[in-house]
C-alpha cells in the first residue's frame, strides 16, 4: 500500500480544484449576466423595492464578499430559490435526479454489455467482413452527433416500425431508445477499445506459448486474454460514465425524459438561473466523484499508475 | 486507439531496406476512405463559398402554399424542391447549402481561437515553469475533468445566444490539447544546449519559438486542429439544436433538425437531410484527422 496515500491525496486535491474552478466560473458568469433583480420583480416595481430586494439577496455588497458568501452557500447545499418552481433550487433538482441516474446507468450497462463481446469478436475475426462492418459501425457511432442518433432512432424504430414509444418515462420500452442514444458513443468507443486491447494481448509471448502448448482457443481467450485486456477496458469505460452526464442533456431533450438535463435546458428558457446553476454544480460534483472513484480503482488494479 | 493494426506490420521488420521504404510509402498512399473524406470536405468548402450561386431558392423565403412538400421535381410553385420544403415552405436543399456556411465558419473560427489561446498558454507555461506553469496546467486538468458541454450551456444560457459567444465558448472548450503539446515541446527544447547558446549570443525568445519550437509541433497542431474541427462543428450543431446556438431564421444544420422534430412523422425530410449532411461531415473530418495522425504523428495515438 506504500505510495497509495500520496496518490489518493493528489487525486483528491485535483478533484477539489476542479469543483472550485467550476463554481468560480458559474459565479463569474452569473455576475456578467447583470442584475437579476428586475427579473424577479414586476416591471413597475418602485425603486425602493428594487433596493430592498438587492439588499436581501446580498447584491449590494462588494463582489469579493459576494463571492465568499456564494462559495459558503454552495458548501452548505444552498443554491438559492427557483423563481419558476417557487421552492429551493436544490429540492427541484433532487426531484429530477432519479430519472437521470436511471437513464445513465441503463445506457452505460447496455453499452458495455453490447460493446465488449463485439470488440472481442472483432479481434478474434480480425480483418474479416464482420470485423470491418463492426468497426465501421463503431466509427459512425463515435462521430455521429448524439441528437441526430436520437432523431434517427425515433424515426425508424418508433414512427416507422412502431416498436417503442417516442418519448416520456414509463416502463422498460420507454428506456430502450434513450439508452441506446445516450450509450451510442460509449458503445462505439468501448467496442474499438476492447478490440485493440485484445489484439494487444494476443501479441504477448504468453499467448503464443499457450497456443503453442495446444491450449484450446476458447480457453486462451477466456482465461489468458480477457483478464489482461480488462484493465484498460475497465478504467477507460469507467471514465466514460462521467461523459454520459454531458450527453444526457441532449438525450433527455430529444426524448422528453424528465431528468436534470432537460430540466437544465427548460430552466434556461425560463431564465431560472438558480436551477441552472444547481444542475451544473451537481453534475460537476457527480462527474468529479465518479472520476475520483475510477482513479482509485485504477490505482488498486494497476500499482504502476500510483507513481505516475 | 485508432482502428486497425496493418496486417503486414510484423513482416516489415524482416524486409530489406528498399522494400521497407516501399512498403511504408505504399501504406502512406491515400486510402479510398480518406480520399472520400477529404473530397467531401473540399466540396463542402466550395459549396459554402458559392452558396448564393448553388442554392436553387432563397433559404429564408417562406411559402404558405408550399409547406411540408416532400422531395419533388415539381412543387406547388412549379419549381423543384429536391429535398422537400419545411413547415414554413422554405426549400430544405437551399437551407442545407446555406447551413454549411454556419457550420464551417463557426468550426474554423472556434478552432483558431482554441489553437491560438492553447498555443499561447502552452508556450507561457513551458517557458515560465514555476507557479504560472502550475496554474495553467491545473486549469487544463480541471477542464478535462469536467464535461465542458454542460458549462457551455450554462454560460450561453446566461450571456444569451449570439454568434461571438458561441464561437468563443466552443473555442475555449478546445484549448487544452494545444497547450499540452506546446508546453512539452518547449520543455524539450529549452533543456538543449543550443538554446542556451542562442540566449548567450543575444538571440531573442521569438527566434527560439519560431525556429526551434514551432517546426517541431506543427504536424501535431495540424492533427489536433483537424480533430477539433470535427468536434467544434458537432458542438455548434448540438447547441443550435438545443436552441442555444445560431438563432432562426438563419439556417444551421442543428437548428434545422430541431425545427423538423415536430414534423418527423409527416415530413421526415426536414430533420433527416441536414442531420445526414452533418453526420457525414463529422465522419469525413474526423477520419481525415485520424489518418493525418497516423501519417504525421503516430505518437498522438494514445490521446
Amino acid at each position: 500500500m506504500r505510495g497509495f496515500l500520496p496518490f489518493f491525496g493528489r487525486r483528491l486535491l485535483r478533484a477539489l480544484i476542479a469543483l472550485w474552478l467550476v463554481s468560480t466560473v458559474v459565479f463569474v458568469v452569473m455576475r456578467l449576466s447583470g442584475d437579476p433583480v428586475p427579473l424577479l420583480l414586476p416591471p413597475d416595481a418602485p425603486h425602493s423595492e428594487i433596493l430592498r430586494v438587492r439588499r436581501e439577496l446580498g447584491l449590494d455588497k462588494p463582489i469579493p464578499v459576494q463571492y465568499v458568501v456564494f462559495l459558503s452557500n454552495l458548501a452548505h447545499g444552498d443554491f438559492g430559490r427557483s423563481i419558476h418552481f417557487r421552492q429551493p433550487a436544490f429540492d427541484v433538482v433532487r426531484g429530477y435526479l432519479p430519472a437521470t441516474i436511471e437513464l445513465g446507468l441503463t445506457a452505460f450497462v447496455l453499452a458495455v454489455v453490447v460493446a465488449v463481446p463485439i470488440g472481442l469478436f472483432s479481434a478474434m475475426r480480425r480483418n474479416t467482413i464482420v470485423d470491418h462492418a463492426a468497426m465501421g459501425f463503431a466509427l459512425v457511432g463515435q462521430a455521429a452527433p448524439t441528437f441526430f442518433i436520437g432523431i434517427l432512432l425515433i424515426l425508424l424504430l418508433s414512427l416507422k416500425a412502431d416498436l417503442f414509444p417516442t418519448s416520456g418515462r414509463g416502463d422498460w420500452r420507454n428506456l430502450v431508445l434513450p439508452a441506446l442514444t445516450l450509450g451510442a458513443f460509449t458503445m462505439a468507443s468501448t467496442a474499438r477499445l476492447t478490440r485493440s486491447a485484445v489484439l494487444e494481448v494476443f501479441r504477448a509471448d504468453y499467448i503464443r506459448t499457450a497456443r503453442a502448448k495446444g491450449v484450446a482457443e476458447a480457453w486462451v481467450v477466456a482465461k489468458h486474454t480477457l483478464k489482461n485486456a480488462a484493465i484498460p477496458i475497465v478504467t477507460i469505460t469507467g471514465l466514460q460514465f462521467g461523459t454520459l452526464l454531458g450527453g444526457s442533456v441532449v438525450t433527455e431533450t430529444v426524448f422528453s425524459w424528465p431528468g436534470i438535463g432537460r430540466l437544465a435546458v427548460q430552466s434556461i428558457y425560463n431564465r431560472d438561473y438558480a436551477v441552472v446553476q444547481c444542475t451544473v454544480f451537481l453534475a460537476a460534483l457527480m462527474f468529479v466523484i465518479i472520476n475520483f472513484c475510477v482513479d482509485l480503482i485504477y490505482g488498486f488494479l494497476d500499482p504502476r499508475i500510483r507513481t505516475g | 486507439m485508432a482502428s486497425s493494426i496493418p496486417a503486414s506490420a510484423p513482416a516489415d521488420a524482416a524486409l530489406p531496406a528498399p522494400a521497407l521504404r516501399l512498403a511504408v510509402r505504399r501504406r502512406r498512399r491515400f486510402p479510398p476512405l480518406v480520399v472520400a473524406g477529404v473530397g467531401f470536405v473540399v466540396v463542402l468548402l466550395l459549396v459554402a463559398a458559392a452558396a448564393p450561386l448553388l442554392a436553387p431558392h432563397d433559404p429564408v423565403r417562406q411559402s404558405l402554399r408550399g409547406r411540408l412538400a416532400p422531395p419533388t421535381w415539381n412543387g406547388a410553385d412549379g419549381r423543384a424542391h429536391l429535398l422537400g420544403t419545411d413547415h414554413l415552405g422554405r426549400d430544405v436543399l437551399s437551407r442545407v447549402i446555406y447551413g454549411s456556411r454556419v457550420s464551417l465558419v463557426v468550426g474554423f473560427a472556434a478552432v483558431i481561437i482554441g489553437g491560438v489561446l492553447g498555443s499561447a498558454a502552452g508556450l507561457v507555461a513551458g517557458f515560465s515553469r514555476g507557479r504560472l506553469d502550475a496554474i495553467i496546467m491545473t486549469i487544463a486538468d480541471a477542464q478535462l475533468a469536467f464535461p465542458f458541454v454542460l458549462l457551455a450551456i450554462g454560460i450561453i444560457a446566461v450571456l444569451g445566444p449570439s454568434f461571438p459567444t458561441l464561437v468563443v465558448v466552443i473555442g475555449l472548450s478546445g484549448w487544452v490539447s494545444y497547450a499540452r503539446i506546446l508546453r512539452s515541446q518547449v520543455l524539450v527544447v529549452r533543456s538543449r544546449e543550443f538554446v542556451e547558446s542562442i540566449h548567450a549570443l543575444g538571440g531573442s525568445m521569438a527566434r527560439i519559438i519560431l525556429r526551434h519550437v514551432l517546426p517541431n509541433v506543427l504536424s501535431s497542431i495540424v492533427v489536433i486542429a483537424t480533430l477539433e474541427l470535427a468536434r467544434s462543428i458537432v458542438l455548434e450543431a448540438t447547441l443550435s439544436f438545443l436552441g442555444l446556438g445560431i438563432q432562426p431564421p438563419t439556417p444551421s444544420w442543428g437548428g434545422m433538425v430541431q425545427e423538423g422534430r415536430e414534423y418527423l412523422d409527416s415530413a421526415w425530410w426536414i430533420s433527416t437531410f441536414p442531420g445526414l449532411v452533418l453526420m457525414i461531415t463529422s465522419i469525413a473530418v474526423s477520419r481525415t484527422g485520424d489518418w493525418l495522425r497516423d501519417v504525421l504523428d503516430p505518437t498522438l495515438r494514445g490521446e
